[in-house]
């Protein structure tokens, strides 16, 4: 399995980069990823997302919706695409270390 | 991954739930990648931007050899609306939004929707009788404007 390194932490990844243990996330390798993903910055309103998305991976074993993240009052779907530009649900899960969303909406 | 897909219009040429839905998870999952997207509706497609009818789309029972259900039940009187209540409750539990949400959906994520000009003409169409989220009426010559160095799926 390939591992990939964040500062002094080394992370377990699946072959899109995607953290296969999520017990390896920290903020620190959040703000990593999200930097490579073109986001210079995590504010409120990405860790928002980020927290809601982890209760939803806990609670349900998979990452929410687009759909769901906008129904849920978190964040509106027009905000999620501004800030997490180039793919919302899949940058979102992968800064969030969770494994790539499999729904198709 | 050199030669990735960057843009796609997506025609609805097809009313029917059946007719819609393919193309509006084909723009929303592009958009979704981070694919630019474009809907171009056109002859029954046209219903699902239109503000009357676009809550009341259904999936034919006559006719339409994908429900395997033989000519004189799928006739019945009520067994269209009873399979389009079944398939739209299906459709909740997988997360699939109904036509009114999911064209404002991907209208949020940034798809653009443009009403072909032909079929308005023909139906007798007004731009009010759109939804908001449609931007604007246009011709074949418009769309292959728009669609310009992007792929072209047609539905």
């Amino acid at each position: 399995m390939p591992k990939k390194q964040y500062g002094n932490a080394a992370v377990d990844v699946d072959a899109e980069g995607f953290l296969t243990d999520f017990g390896q996330w920290t903020r620190e390798i959040a703000a990593a990823i999200a930097k490579e993903e073109g986001i210079a910055e995590l504010t409120p309103a990405h860790w928002k997302v980020i927290e809601f998305m982890q209760k939803e991976f806990k609670e349900n074993g998979q990452a929410p919706s687009v759909r769901k993240l906008n129904k849920s009052g978190v964040i509106s779907t027009k905000e999620l695409y501004d800030i997490f530009p180039g793919g919302p649900a899949k940058k979102a899960a992968k800064i969030s270390g969770l494994k790539k969303p499999e729904g198709c909406v | 991954m050199e030669d990735k897909i960057k843009k796609v219009s997506i025609i609805i040429s097809k009313g029917g739930l059946d007719g819609v839905y393919p193309g509006l998870i084909l723009a929303n999952g592009a958009r979704m990648e981070g694919i630019e997207a474009n809907l171009f509706f056109t002859f029954f497609g046209l219903d699902a931007i239109v503000t009357k009818r676009m809550n009341k789309i259904k999936i034919a029972t006559v006719g339409n050899p994908g429900m395997h259900m033989v000519t004189w039940l799928g006739a019945i009187p009520g067994m269209s609306a009873m399979a389009t209540s079944m398939m739209k409750k299906t459709m909740e539990k997988i997360d699939i939004p109904p036509i009114p949400e999911f064209i404002e959906l991907v209208a949020d994520a940034g798809c653009k929707l443009y009403a072909c000009k032909a079929t308005v003409d023909m139906f007798k169409l007004k731009k009010e009788d759109f939804c908001p989220q449609m931007d604007s009426i246009i011709n074949v010559g418009k769309f292959y404007e728009i669609a310009a160095g992007g792929q072209i799926i047609f539905t």
